[in-house]
């Protein structure tokens, strides 16, 4: 089959893995001698990665596995051992039961003492022991802890990062109750304004360099140093300049501590009392995934959550800011008809009724490349049995080097593979203008669009008999509807979007609708099963197994098998 | 004041940013050569410095503040920095800074280097300047001063006034 979806962005077969057999705490484990490092090419496998193959977890703070190793912040030291070798022989020395024996790494001028090392940047061997559960690992933690604590100024009831801290998770997993530290700590600048979106407590910083490797090595903006020395050591823009590039929020994500916080998000929650839903950002068509956190429905961020397929772990801060017009106060919340207060069923009776009455060629639909694509399917139904136009609005932006792309549509794949849209979305509406103008076309139908921007202004939507529209927010459409249908923000619904790549992926219902606002999915299939061109729905899952079945792109992908990541389908 | 590096000296650093593998290496003699011409090293030089090998401000920003050597405020025309390290502090270090500061009306109790109004002097404690067998030792901008005494201290200061 052709066009089966495929979960990998490269489908070859991958060659044979080479092993190496390993102890971890004293359970032989076979770990692949070859892993990626963070840019995908084929390194020796670290301690650190064996230790989390064998479900052991190595504390760190400076390793991340989309960043370049640093290996400085020496919290994921361990103890390990290696073979001994015969020198004369060079064959591998065995103790008396027929084992190989061991030698546990000591401090060369200290032959009793263990000598740890970073398991972050330590290759394994073949027959190497590693002891990360060991009192001698236990006591380098202690005192890498400890040391990282000196100036720590301990704020944690105040501080953001508090809940999703590695300084308090690894205190309370391997620190120690008290500190030795008697003497002043060293102060360091606070609340330091880095950039428009970015604020900087050096007193919590442990010197990881995280972001100083994110912003040089991902983003491609070697802005962030680290100036002056010893314990003075300090996080740093260069004078006079900002940090504010697209991806300065990432900083905040990877900080393992709660030296960089967000603006947008500092003392509005604490992180305990967020709902998190796997959802996919709307901001453009790259289709960024993210994990929403929302309180008593109230969204209060957005943070990009790992896809090595879409977005590795990263998305720009122009999608992760653009949440805060789900809750904005204007939102439509009330079903009117001909500027009455209506309820649903007497609209959506009034509705099919006029549809179904309605001449052929005489509906024109115009959706948007930002409604999932179950609504786009049952809209291209109703557009089927109506023998109706149909076309979505394109909406372009500027592309960058690493996820913003230049189709601002979270969609635009969804609208063209269900067949609301051509290649090059909104190429139909001038039809759809001139057909108004001599009018053929007397019902309009408008799903999360103004219309009134891209070519058909208030005079001639005033011709139109009958305008049905389904909105979010008010707008010169929604004004002049006949029938006004309030929708759902994609954080109140389930769905999904295709994105540019066709990548199909599902998002969750993080917060409730407002008002009277119902799903468009919900009620498009309650006028679609009315008029006798869709199976009533009443589970997304169903919805979506159906249009998979029905739309040749989608040919074998079902609701089921998404995950939580989407699977790629050819486009 | 407008920033501006001498053409000959731009064309010296040119040629020595040519003897490194990466341009990047050339960063402390640029330094060096700029703090030696303009007495400090001010934000203008680190720009300069950074676009002349191809870095950001921040890398170069990072060295300036890492070596106490270089300097991001103007200092006094006569530098004296006073040895404290071992042998010069057992040899009586501490009242030889104390004589030049009192002399010069500073503040004997503030740590760093201290600058005299007149921008005439600047007086500091430095480490270790390697002559410890003649301890205590002072150096008196490139002049080592050996055995340093109090008549010593006088003499160059009434040398700097």
């Amino acid at each position: 089959m052709s066009n089966a979806p495929t979960t990998a962005p490269a489908p070859t077969a991958p060659p044979p893995v080479e092993k190496i057999r390993i102890k971890v705490d004293g359970r032989e484990i076979d770990v692949p001698k070859m892993m990626p490092d963070w840019q995908g090419k084929l390194v020796p496998t670290t301690m650190l990665q064996a230790c989390q193959i064998a479900a052991q977890e190595v504390p760190h703070y400076c390793y991340h596995p989309k960043l370049p190793i640093a290996g400085n912040c020496r919290m994921c030291l361990v103890e390990f051992g290696t073979p001994v070798m015969d020198p004369a022989t060079k064959k591998p020395v065995v103790n008396e039961d027929g084992s190989p024996k061991i030698a546990r790494s000591v401090l060369p001028y200290e032959p009793g003492t263990p000598r740890g090392a970073i398991a972050c940047a330590t290759p394994i061997s073949p027959g190497m022991e590693i002891y990360p559960s060991s009192p001698a690992t236990k006591q380098m933690r202690e005192a890498v802890l400890e040391s990282l604590l000196i100036n720590h100024p301990l704020d944690c009831p105040i501080c953001d990062q508090a809940g999703e801290c590695k300084l308090q998770e690894y205190s309370v997993q391997h620190g120690q109750a008290a500190s030795r530290f008697v003497e002043p700590k060293v102060h360091k600048p606070k609340a330091v304004d880095l950039g428009p979106r970015i604020v900087l407590d050096d007193e919590r910083c442990v010197l990881c360099t995280r972001c100083i490797r994110f912003t040089r090595d991902v983003a491609g903006d070697d802005a962030l140093g680290i100036v002056n020395r010893g314990s003075y050591n300090t996080i740093s823009a260069a004078p006079g300049k900002q940090f504010d590039n697209n991806y300065t929020l990432n900083t905040v994500d990877i900080c393992p501590v709660g030296a960089l916080t967000s603006k947008d998000f500092r003392f509005k929650m604490r992180v305990w009392f967020l709902k998190e839903t796997k959802s996919v950002c709307t901001s453009c068509s790259t289709g960024c995934n993210i994990t929403i956190g929302s309180r008593e429905n109230v969204i209060h961020r957005y943070e990009p959550r790992d896809n090595d397929a879409v977005n590795a772990s990263w998305m720009c801060d122009a999608g992760r800011l653009n949440y805060t017009w789900v809750g904005r106060a204007d939102r439509l919340q009330e079903v009117r008809v001909r500027g009455e207060r209506s309820t649903w069923p007497v609209a959506l009776a009034q509705i099919t009724e006029h549809l179904r009455q309605a001449a052929e060629g005489s509906v024109a639909i115009i959706a948007s490349a930002r409604q999932t694509t179950e609504e786009l399917y049952l809209l291209r139904r109703l557009a089927v049995r109506l023998g109706a136009i149909t076309d979505a609005v394109e909406r372009e932006g500027e592309a960058d080097r690493l996820l913003v792309s230049a189709d601002r549509n979270p969609n635009s794949q969804g609208a063209r593979l269900t067949g609301i849209a051509y290649t090059e979305i909104g190429i139909s509406i001038p039809t759809i203008a001139d057909g108004i103008r001599a009018g053929r076309i007397r019902t309009l139908v408008v799903f999360g669009e103004d219309v009134t921007k891209v070519g058909i202004d208030a005079a001639l939507l005033a011709k139109v008999e009958t305008l049905i529209v389904s909105d979010i927010l008010p707008n010169a459409t929604t004004a002049a509807a006949h029938y006004l249908l309030p929708g759902c923000a994609h954080a109140e619904k389930r769905g999904t979007f295709i994105n540019g790549k066709g990548r199909v992926q599902k998002f969750m219902k993080a917060v409730e609708p407002r008002g009277d606002a119902r799903p468009e999915w919900e009620f498009l299939a309650e006028v679609a099963k009315a008029l006798g061109t869709a199976d009533g729905f009443t589970t997304i899952e169903g919805l979506f197994n159906r249009m998979a079945s029905e739309v040749p792109a989608l040919a074998g992908v079902e609701w089921s098998k998404l995950g939580d990541t989407g699977v790629t389908v050819p486009v | 004041m407008s920033f501006s590096v001498p053409a000959k000296l731009e064309a010296q650093l040119d040629e020595l940013t040519t003897h490194y593998p990466q341009k990047r290496s050339a960063s402390l003699m640029f330094l060096h050569a700029l703090q030696e011409h303009f007495g400090y090293v001010s934000p203008e030089a680190v720009d300069w410095t950074a676009g002349k090998l191809g870095l950001q401000p921040i890398n170069v920003q990072e060295l300036v503040t890492f070596y106490p050597m270089f300097r991001q405020t103007p200092l006094g025309k006569t530098q004296v920095k006073v040895c404290r390290t071992l042998s010069c502090a057992l040899a009586g270090s501490d009242a030889l800074r104390k004589h030049f500061v009192e002399k010069l009306g500073l503040d004997a109790h503030k740590h760093g280097a201290q600058t005299t109004a007149d921008g005439k002097f600047t007086v500091e404690f430095v480490e270790c300047l390697a002559s410890c067998g003649t301890a205590p030792v002072v150096m008196v901008n490139d002049d080592l001063v050996e055995k340093c005494t109090a008549a010593d201290c006088d003499r160059i200061l009434s040398r700097g006034r």
